[in-house]
């Protein structure tokens, strides 16, 4: 009998739960990575324990956070149906996550536009590295809502205001990936391109664009979320549609529940869109890390 | 078929902080077209530099390389290369890798598919093609780049420690395949390796190159890559004459690293 058939098997739900199987052999497990992973038994023990604080302090008669304050579970479920089968201030769900996604989405696509052929050309010449240096490394601390004032006078109270705010918001994050890919690139692969016929182009084309695609993706990954964020505080202001303007209607007639409800839907569509996002690069990008 | 023709060639890297490091001093050699010259050294001895000199990757401080009388400038389709690792596509698959050159000169897509084929088949990859380069064992990936760097039919192919990150199986078995494709095409091929064993083994040319400043300091011809296909390697490699050559240069760069070591101070 072979020494693998001796050990015994961890049960398929220990498996499924990401317990610690039985089978290792490790005598040293803490410190070590590939011992640890994301147990789907302590992802629902900690939602379990979230919705559990929630409940204990909007329970009773007299709960600790009163309806004015927090909503408890239920009046968030009836505020959540409120919203799904009329919405809000005769804007249904829909098209209030459709008008912060489309201004998300537009932000992305300028960002993507601009920023990746300005990192491509900070990664590819020294001169317009120079040039665009200290423009680079002095904005892009400037948080986007610092702005917001501004761009309101520049750009008028509008749709115009709030997607270059998320143009900033999203273009440095895409202008620092793109170079960090672009200089990424192992010298031999580009010297093993010029010596098999590639002039510059298709050097840029063939080896550079898709050797940088993993860092530029991540990039997109990261200002997403950064974009997402900025979104609902650019929407306080000059507009009734999107997520964050109804946060913001809601809080002004007291209606915690809505304002709960919206911030747990921008997080849901938040955490979604990040999902999405690795799936793509898993197929998009298989090669990533394997060079 | 082009003579590789280096004359007088000299390497000075200035350093940044001051200060020059003499990378190759007044090398000068002739390379008759269809040889195998291997470059054995210890590092720091410029061969590296010679090969990407060749390659037109660096531009010598004086003197020149030609290839059939033309002077390298720039690096150029007639001189492949084969690196350690790490310059396959990840991003493509093996048939697409090998079909690089072809396809930037934009080959006819049916001529580009027999030369796939039949690179595939001389380098053992057949039924491999589809299988992305990161899944390949170190060995199959360096037998991708031989068939790459062959896809565009150059002159010269350059060599950098091609089976340096391999292990000393697949290495052995990775030597006799290079032999065969040296044989079978008649390419002139100049192979830099840090292997004494190797140098021997594959060149039927060997330059032991010495360091500070970079230069030549012996000359062999060979007999054993003529030979190597036809008899048993590891017989070879353990016959008299072999294992003479093999001490020999063993001694002769021993020497030249404790120089070095003794130069900084260093002690065994």
């Amino acid at each position: 009998m072979s020494a693998d058939a001796e050990e015994p098997r961890p049960s398929q739900s220990a498996l499924r739960l990401g317990r610690k199987t039985r089978g290792s052999r490790k005598t040293v497990t803490f410190g070590d990575a590939s011992e640890v992973s994301s147990s789907r038994l302590w992802v629902l023990i900690s939602l379990a324990c979230l919705m559990l604080a929630w409940y204990l302090v909007t329970r009773g008669s007299t709960p600790i956070l009163d309806e004015k304050t927090f909503p408890s579970q239920g009046q968030a479920w009836d505020a959540f149906r409120e919203l799904w089968n009329d919405g809000y201030r005769r804007v249904t769900l829909r098209d209030h996550a459709w008008a912060s996604l489309s201004r998300v989405g537009k932000g992305m696509i300028f960002g993507v536009l601009i920023g990746v052929p300005v990192g491509f050309a900070m990664g590819l010449s020294t001169r317009l590295r120079g040039f665009f240096d200290p423009i680079v490394e002095s904005f892009r601390t400037i948080p986007p809502l610092a702005l917001l004032p501004l761009f309101i006078m520049w750009f008028g109270i509008g749709e115009a205001s709030k997607v270059n705010l998320l143009i900033w918001a999203s273009v440095w994050i895409m202008i620092i990936a793109s170079r960090a890919g672009v200089l990424g690139v192992r010298g031999s692969k580009v010297h093993a391109a010029y010596s098999l016929g590639a002039n510059r182009w298709q050097i840029l084309r063939y080896v550079i664009l898709p050797n940088a695609l993993p860092e530029i993706f991540t990039g997109a990954r990261v200002a997403l979320g950064v974009s997402w964020g900025t979104l609902v505080a650019a929407e306080l202001t000059g507009t009734d549609r999107g997520l964050g303007a109804m946060i913001y209607v809601a809080s002004r007639f007291f209606r915690m529940d809505i304002v709960v409800v919206s911030i747990l839907i921008i997080s849901f569509i938040g955490v979604a869109m990040d999902m999405v996002m690795r799936f793509l690069e898993a197929r998009l990008i298989p090669w990533r890390g394997k060079g | 078929m082009k003579d590789l023709s280096v004359s007088n060639v000299e390497m000075i890297y200035e350093l940044p902080k001051g200060g020059s490091v003499h990378a190759l001093s007044d090398v000068s050699f002739e390379l008759k077209a269809g040889r195998l010259l291997t470059l054995l050294g210890p590092s720091g001895c410029g061969k590296t530099t010679l090969l990407n000199i060749a390659a037109g990757f660096l531009a010598p401080t004086s003197g020149e390389v030609a290839l059939g009388g033309e002077p390298i400038t720039g690096p150029g389709q007639e001189r492949g290369m084969v690196f350690q690792q790490g310059a396959l596509f990840e991003w493509q698959n093996v048939a697409q890798n090998i079909s690089f050159g072809p396809r930037m000169n934009r080959k006819k897509k049916s001529e580009t598919a027999v030369i796939v084929d039949d690179l595939l088949a001389t380098v053992g990859l057949k039924g491999f093609e589809d299988k992305a380069v990161y899944e390949l064992s170190g060995g199959m990936q360096q037998r991708v780049a031989l068939a790459r760097c062959l896809a565009n039919d150059p002159e010269v192919i350059l060599m950098d420690e091609p089976l340096g990150a391999l292990d000393a199986l697949t290495r052995e078995k990775m030597q006799g395949l290079i032999l065969k494709l040296w044989q079978e095409t008649g390419k002139t091929i100049i192979l830099v390796t840090h292997s004494v064993e190797e140098a021997l083994f594959l060149g039927d040319r060997l330059f032991v190159m010495a360091p500070r400043p970079g230069r030549i300091e012996r000359e062999y011809e060979l007999p054993f890559a003529k030979i190597g296909l036809s008899v048993d390697p590891r017989e070879l490699k353990a016959s008299p004459e072999f294992i003479e050559k093999r001490e020999e240069l063993l001694s002769m760069i021993w020497g030249m690293e404790e120089q070095i070591m003794g130069h900084d101070g260093g002690t065994l």
